[in-house]
């Protein structure tokens, strides 16, 4: 916890420790105080007066059709979010972990997507899916598929699946390619000594040996799909059509904001709250026995 | 029979491990065939930037770049559609800058006090900034836009960045590094009789300067990308980050958006965040890989 030499005085320490104290404490501690707060009222939508309700927003919320489908909507996409950015990530990962020559060359341009904001990644993939001009959508109306995610539920999911799935391939790729790199040669040479193929090496020997980076990885994939996404919901669907996209922090956000209705907005933020709470518990459980390793 | 073919064979076969001829081909084509696919969306963004609005609206679009280069980003940065999209680059560049520096330095500071001193209410101030480690803007969002609303300080630099630097990543990295500075470093000032700020400054502060520097890549890309919380703050056009701006750029109801700005748009919000990941590449890999230890 602490240096065994350290400095006298406590007057300097406080000193240097106020900003980042003061600005917790007004952006973040206040804040999420005043969401548990509101969380246990009903306010009316001009803010004039406040009724308290102890824990029926929950109760509410918890009933609410809408609500819960939205829990669902959320499991759904961030499962789908980590699958679809790990495994061509993984697969890339391993083919360019064969090359001696070039692999720098490669994971330069695969690093780009990373550094595009999710909004913009999001306008990217409305421009090519776009019903009226995009390019995509229209080679597969050629094709006689009429593609529609403006109406079609499944089709909307896909569409902002990928698109927030896609700048994290360079992300995934970027850490699979580290610990690929850090597997020793001797043992894969022993194995192909040995007579293993390149597939039953990387089912028995590379991929086990991947297993804290993947671990990691799930942990981290699901925690951007569930809160840093909002750009691309946003600007593809704005949780839409009839609801299908939105995921929890769009909720928060569209019941607050749009549908000013605070006290349900507060108390799914206190909900979040725990949710991210339990996940940064169990990625700090996993860090400690990674360092085990 | 050739000498060598007498020396018994110890080296696994040639494309075993690594490839050689018509394998080592199959192995680059696969890569670049990933590269294509992945850059894909950003090739035809820039396409889409560099040709007129009726050769987008009436699909197919060009797969090729046209001539319209200059008139495109010309329109896009002096006029844009609500406001150039110069300005919105200057807003960005503020709140990417301000949200990178204004961390490194809260988090230098409080970490430099967490590690070298002992005073009192050290335990409690140290719990209270790592909690922050949990809460992403995302969750608190109503009550975080309540006080700065508060303040006055909508539609103002300083709504934009201070909310964001409340976490405590940096801190508990440089805590980490500062953790592993040798003891006899500090000793040595004291017994030199140096005061603590003079240790910081001619010392750790040097010390720390590759990761100050790798933080910072990482930090500027996190300001750079930020969308809801401009969203709800910046409600006056001249304040607009460009990458919540380009949404505002889409026309609401059935007016035909003006693609061929829009796209130029998104290749100008992506530029700076990628020239600072590519020109950084490793320091930024060595960022990503330490911030998410």
């Amino acid at each position: 916890m602490e240096k065994r030499v350290t400095f006298k005085g406590w007057l300097l320490p406080l000193l240097l420790i106020t900003p980042q104290v003061l600005v917790s404490a007004v952006f973040f501690f206040y804040p999420a105080g005043q969401a548990v707060w509101q969380s246990l009222f009903i306010q009316d939508p001009f803010g004039l007066s406040m009724q308290y309700v102890g824990l029926g927003n929950f109760e509410y919320l918890l009933s609410d059709p809408y609500y819960r489908a939205s829990f669902l909507t959320t499991g759904l996409f961030s499962i789908l979010v980590t699958l679809v950015s790990m495994v061509p990530a993984l697969f890339l990962a391993v083919v360019a972990d064969r090359l001696i020559k070039g692999a720098g060359a490669y994971r330069t341009m695969l690093i780009w997507p990373y550094a595009v904001a999710p909004a913009i990644a999001g306008v990217l993939w409305l421009f090519m899916f776009n019903t009226r001009v995009g390019v995509v959508s229209w080679y597969l109306g050629n094709l006689g598929y009429d593609w529609n995610h403006v109406l079609n539920g499944s089709e909307a999911m896909g569409l902002v699946v990928v698109s927030s799935a896609w700048g994290r391939i360079s992300y995934n790729f970027l850490f699979f390619f580290a610990a690929l790199q850090s597997v020793p040669k001797s043992i894969i040479e022993a194995a192909a000594i040995d007579g293993a193929r390149f597939w039953k090496r990387f089912w028995t020997i590379v991929l086990p040996l991947l297993s804290p980076t993947t671990f990691f990885l799930l942990v981290v994939n699901l925690v951007y799909a569930f809160f840093e996404t909002f750009g691309v919901i946003h600007t593809i669907t704005a949780g839409g059509p009839q609801q299908s996209t939105t995921i929890l922090v769009y909720k928060v956000f569209s019941d607050g904001f749009v549908g000013q209705d605070l006290g349900s907005s507060a108390a799914q933020s206190v909900i979040l709250l725990f949710v991210v709470g339990a996940l940064t518990v169990f990625q700090f459980k996993f860090v400690e026995r990674r360092v085990h390793y | 029979m050739t000498l060598s073919a007498l020396k018994p064979h110890i080296e696994p076969a040639p494309g075993m491990v690594e490839q050689r001829g018509l394998g080592l081909w199959f192995t680059h084509a696969i890569m670049i065939f990933g590269v294509l696919i992945v850059f894909f969306p950003i090739w035809l963004a820039f396409v889409a930037s560099t040709v007129t609005q009726p050769e987008i609206v009436s699909p197919p679009m060009p797969l090729w770049p046209g001539d319209q280069f200059i008139t495109n980003y010309k329109k896009a940065l002096f006029s844009g559609v609500n406001v150039p999209v110069a300005t919105m680059l200057v807003n960005s560049l503020v709140m990417a800058i301000g949200i990178a520096v204004g961390k490194i330095v809260i988090s230098l500071l409080s970490a430099f006090a967490i590690v070298y001193f002992r005073f009192p209410g050290k335990k409690m101030f140290f719990w209270l900034i790592f909690i922050t480690l949990m809460l992403p803007v995302e969750v608190r969002i109503v009550p975080t836009y309540e006080i700065v609303a508060g303040f006055g300080m909508l539609n103002s630099y300083g709504g934009l960045i201070f909310p964001l630097i409340a976490s405590a990543t940096a801190t508990f990295l440089f805590r980490q590094f500062f953790m592993t500075v040798p003891d006899e470093l500090a000793e040595a000032a004291r017994v030199d009789g140096a005061r603590p700020m003079r240790f910081f400054w001619d010392i750790l502060f040097p010390m720390s300067r590759t990761n100050i520097a790798a933080l910072f890549v990482i930090l500027f890309i996190y300001g750079w990308n930020q969308y809801l919380w401009p969203l709800l703050i910046t409600t006056d056009p001249e304040m607009n980050t460009i990458v919540m701006g380009i949404k505002q750029m889409f026309p609401s109801g059935d007016d035909v958006a003006d693609w061929p700005v829009i796209m130029a748009t998104s290749i100008l919000a992506m530029i700076p965040p990628v020239i600072v990941v590519i020109s950084m590449q490793k320091l930024f890999i060595r960022g990503l890989v330490d911030s998410e230890k």
